[in-house]
């Protein structure tokens, strides 16, 4: 907890500076986006730091970022014609049947996670170029409705999972249809109509709440904790470590299914080429920022959701201090710095830890006694 | 401490301490030119960390080392070897892809211009060989050659580089009783020639037979000390645990019951032409002996459902398990206490309560939801049944003693009602105290009648504590010993595959 109280610290840091530098770092607009690519990226976090806890990886989330906003698509494009709440399980349904492939490969198989997933990030993005013909798909984002009059979809139910406000296209009950009047009243939908908050931002915390819960509350939780820490000791506990593991990635493809979902209905088409590009880069580095350790068996719900929100708050400021060339080798030294800083902190305290013990056993015998190199002697 | 008027090599009250143990404090020996002293003592009585401070792998904190009466500092293997000590360790350290003339002069190569002079190796190398009485070329594959003679072969190599001074730490360990002869031969030829030799075993048969003298230790200090025509199975044992073996282990003999372990033709992976069949009644406690690589880890892994068993069928308590994975073990009530501790038995980087409730977890979940409540309740009784020597329940059990560390292990299946338990090397690394508490604790368990099958290769552990004993040789039970046919001789008889020898 301690490191994240850091890590809360640098964030608020990088977000004083930055607005000192320039106050329009702070207006509504801003602010509004920084939130929901916060939101979007600490799910999509949220997901792999379960397969991180496991001592694992999945390099496919942006692929799959993709992949969904094209089937999504594509799924209530008037060919189709699916209902979106129709649309949006399936989408799921095919990003959780996803996650349990990599499991299945990763567990039965023995091939590694990062083989795989690397695997998965080539396929997922091709198959998305491939049913979209490589074209830029229209989203199912309210603009591109109302452009286009897709009456049939429900829009109410899109805005609920967007921007939370349906009143541009309030419900004609002479016409029976949504009229498409950008001069309308914007009235909040009920649930965002009593709290002021991003719809990104309600499932983000709902998911975290969820995973954190999971994490730390359930018998599962501590089963993908031991394995992380060590496979072969939780089989010995006769804990179902392949099971557990298909677990993480299930939920890692879910969540980046979910992700995939929210980042479609915010924008107006999905290139299936480029979109997503590196988020799952970003998706680890936000869990690494917030102490999941690629050794497997640490991590941190809380810690994913600050290190996400360094992320994009650092992503936004170098925008804005016009250094945009600079972005990746400023987010790659932060990230840097950070794991550098923590594994000083950890050395520092085992020796604190070792000094105190030795002082401590001048009294009594409690300690390594067999830590020593050969335990035979 | 009788100090030899020509001792080769001598320590002086030698101490040396690690983080919350002290590993040894205030040793004392000296070693004669020609003279092979064996050094005695129980797992973790600091045997190991005295021969690696005399061959430079580590440091004394205090105390002084003088070789032919001059004080030197060993502060790496390069200069032990300088100063003619050479340390063979007990796994091998040979390359098994390189010739054995390759092997015998690694880092040492003779060169000519810079380049490797072969023949100067191999020239050289037959002398060596000779020495040891090896009969190979040394352009062999070291690969082909058995354990033995590569043993023979790390002694070689530690006579070129002129050793005076070698130490063998358990070099029987995986030797079968013909290898053996010939290195007992080997070093009583190494003595001739004025070679010292400091002998390490757990086998006291074997250093009645090799040592000219013995010494003994206990807990990091120095216990006692054996002269040739005091070196007797008793006296030994007395130095090394501090007091009468009938004492130390709590074994009493008692009725056993029913059959609750029933293991009919099992074929263990890798030794499947071997087809094992053997029982264990309630209330009885069943050794299983032989040499390191008889296949006894193996098997009880097997058994617990870790590896799959090729062939063969488990019942406990009448009830066929399946064995396809722990679970099912774990849910008839049979629990391994397994050989490595910190690989296996534990998550050394959780908590002392995280570890002890993991495997009964589910038992007492509400809605997949941790019982706090209950694994709080739980830890603290098997914390002071055990006597785990911990600060608290959420002490990082890595920080916990060897011993401690152990009875952890065994608290995980304590509080799930065992009907069986499988213990592999339970007493591995630990101190003497623990040990006793250990035994202490499998007399009570089988007091209440919990079938148990543990694999030692300590001796003295499979006579004091076992009811039978089953001797595995190369996959398989090669003969089963009640408890008066029980002795070290009978037991290294079938250990190395010879037929047992009945008077």
């Amino acid at each position: 907890m301690n490191k994240n109280l850091g890590m809360l610290v640098l964030l608020i840091v990088i977000f004083v500076v930055t607005t000192l530098f320039q106050n329009r770092f702070v207006d509504d607009l801003n602010i509004t986006n920084l939130i929901n690519w916060t939101s979007l990226s600490a799910i999509m976090g949220i997901g792999v730091a379960f397969v991180i806890i496991t001592g694992g990886i999945d390099l496919s989330i942006g692929s799959m970022v993709a992949l969904v906003g094209c089937l999504l698509g594509i799924f209530i494009s008037e060919d189709v014609g699916m209902h979106p709440a129709a649309a949006i399980i399936c989408v799921l349904g095919i990003s959780m049947l996803i996650g349990l492939t990599y499991g299945l490969l990763i567990t039965q198989l023995k091939l590694q996670p990062f083989v795989v997933t690397l695997c998965g990030l080539l396929i997922l993005r091709g198959l998305a170029r491939f049913i979209a013909n490589d074209q830029k798909i229209p989203s199912a984002s309210l603009g591109y409705l109302s452009q286009h009059k897709l009456v049939h979809i429900p829009i109410p139910f899109i805005s609920w999972i967007s921007d939370g406000y349906w009143g541009m296209y309030k419900w004609n009950n002479t016409n029976n249809e949504y009229p498409l009047d950008d001069a309308g009243e914007k009235i909040a939908l009920p649930l965002f109509q009593w709290v002021s908050i991003l719809p990104p931002f309600f499932y983000l915390l709902v998911i975290a709440i969820i995973a954190a819960i999971f994490l730390n509350k359930t018998v599962w939780g501590r089963y993908l904790m031991a394995l992380g820490k060590n496979e072969q000791a939780a089989k010995f506990s006769g804990i179902n470590t392949n099971m557990m593991t298909i677990l993480a990635y299930v939920i890692c493809s879910l969540l980046a299914g979910v992700a995939g979902v929210l980042f479609a209905v915010n924008m107006p088409s999905v290139d299936p080429g480029s979109h997503g590009n590196f988020y799952e880069l970003y998706a680890i580095a936000a869990a690494v920022l917030g102490g999941c350790s690629l050794r497997g068996g640490e991590g941190s719900i809380f810690g994913v959701l600050i290190g996400s929100a360094i992320l994009s708050v650092l992503r936004n400021s170098i925008e804005f201090l016009g250094i945009r060339q600079l972005e990746f080798a400023v987010i790659g030294s932060v990230i840097l710095a950070g794991v550098i800083f923590d594994e000083v902190t950890r050395k520092v305290m085992a020796r604190r830890r070792a000094i105190q013990e030795a002082a401590m056993a001048e009294t009594s015998v409690v300690g390594p006694l067999d830590d020593a190199p050969n335990p035979s002697g | 401490m009788p100090q030899s008027k020509s001792a080769l090599l001598e320590v002086r009250s030698l101490s040396k301490r690690f983080p919350g143990v002290q590993a040894l404090s205030n040793i004392s020996l000296s070693i004669a030119a020609g003279e092979s002293v064996a050094v005695i003592g129980e797992n973790g009585a600091g045997k190991s960390t005295l021969m690696k401070i005399l061959a430079g792998i580590q440091s004394q904190d205090t105390g002084q080392i003088l070789i032919d009466g001059k004080q030197v500092r060993i502060s790496s293997p390069r200069e032990a070897q300088e100063f003619g000590i050479a340390l063979i360790h007990q796994e091998l350290n040979l390359c098994d892809n390189l010739d054995v003339g390759a092997n015998i002069f690694l880092g040492r190569e003779p060169r000519t211009l810079g380049f490797i002079n072969h023949t100067e190796i191999y020239k050289r190398s037959e002398e060596v060989l000779k020495q040891v009485g090896l009969d190979v070329s040394p352009n062999t594959l070291t690969s082909e050659l058995p354990i033995g003679k590569q043993q023979l072969i790390e002694i070689a190599k530690s006579l070129s580089a002129n050793a005076r001074l070698i130490i063998m730490d358990e070099p029987t360990s995986s030797l079968s009783t013909k290898e053996v002869g010939a290195l007992f031969e080997v070093i009583k030829n190494l003595k001739a020639q004025g070679v010292s030799i400091v002998y390490i075993s757990h086998r006291l048969g074997e250093v009645i037979e090799v040592a000219d003298r013995v010494v003994a230790m206990r807990d990091g200090e120095y216990s006692g000390e054996l002269t040739t025509k005091e070196i007797t199975h008793d006296n030994m044992v007395r130095l090394m645990i501090g007091r009468e073996l009938d004492e130390f282990y709590a074994r009493v003999s008692h009725t056993p019951g029913e059959v609750v372990l029933k293991v009919d033709q099992v074929q263990v992976p890798g030794n499947a032409q071997h087809k094992i069949s053997f029982q264990v009644r309630a209330g009885e406690i069943v050794g299983v002996a032989g040499l390191v690589g008889a296949g006894r880890t193996e098997l009880v892994q097997v058994l617990f459902g870790f590896d799959r068993a090729l062939g063969g069928t488990v019942h406990v308590c009448g009830k066929r398990i399946a064995l396809k994975s722990t679970r099912d073990a774990i849910q008839a009530g049979m629990f391994l206490v397994p050989e490595d501790r910190k690989q296996h038995g534990l998550i050394i980087e959780m908590m002392v309560r995280e570890n002890i409730s993991l495997p009964g977890l589910a038992r007492h979940a509400t809605a997949g939801m941790v019982d706090q409540a209950y694994e709080i309740k739980n830890a603290d009784e098997m914390i002071k049944k055990l006597g785990v020597k911990t600060p608290n329940q959420e002490q990082i059990t890595q920080f916990l003693s060897g011993g401690n560390q152990q009875k952890v292990v065994i608290a995980k299946w304590l509080s799930l009602g065992p009907k069986v338990l499988l213990l592999d090397e339970p007493t591995r690394g630990i101190d003497i105290g623990a040990k006793h508490e250990i035994y202490e604790m499998m007399e009570d368990l089988a007091k209440r009648g919990v079938a148990i099958l543990f694999v030692s290769s300590e001796m003295e552990e499979v006579i004091g504590m076992s009811d039978r004993t089953l001797v595995m040789h190369e996959g398989q039970i090669a003969g089963e010993l009640s408890r008066d046919q029980l002795n070290e001789e009978s037991i290294m008889q079938l250990a190395t595959g010879q037929q047992l020898i009945t008077n």
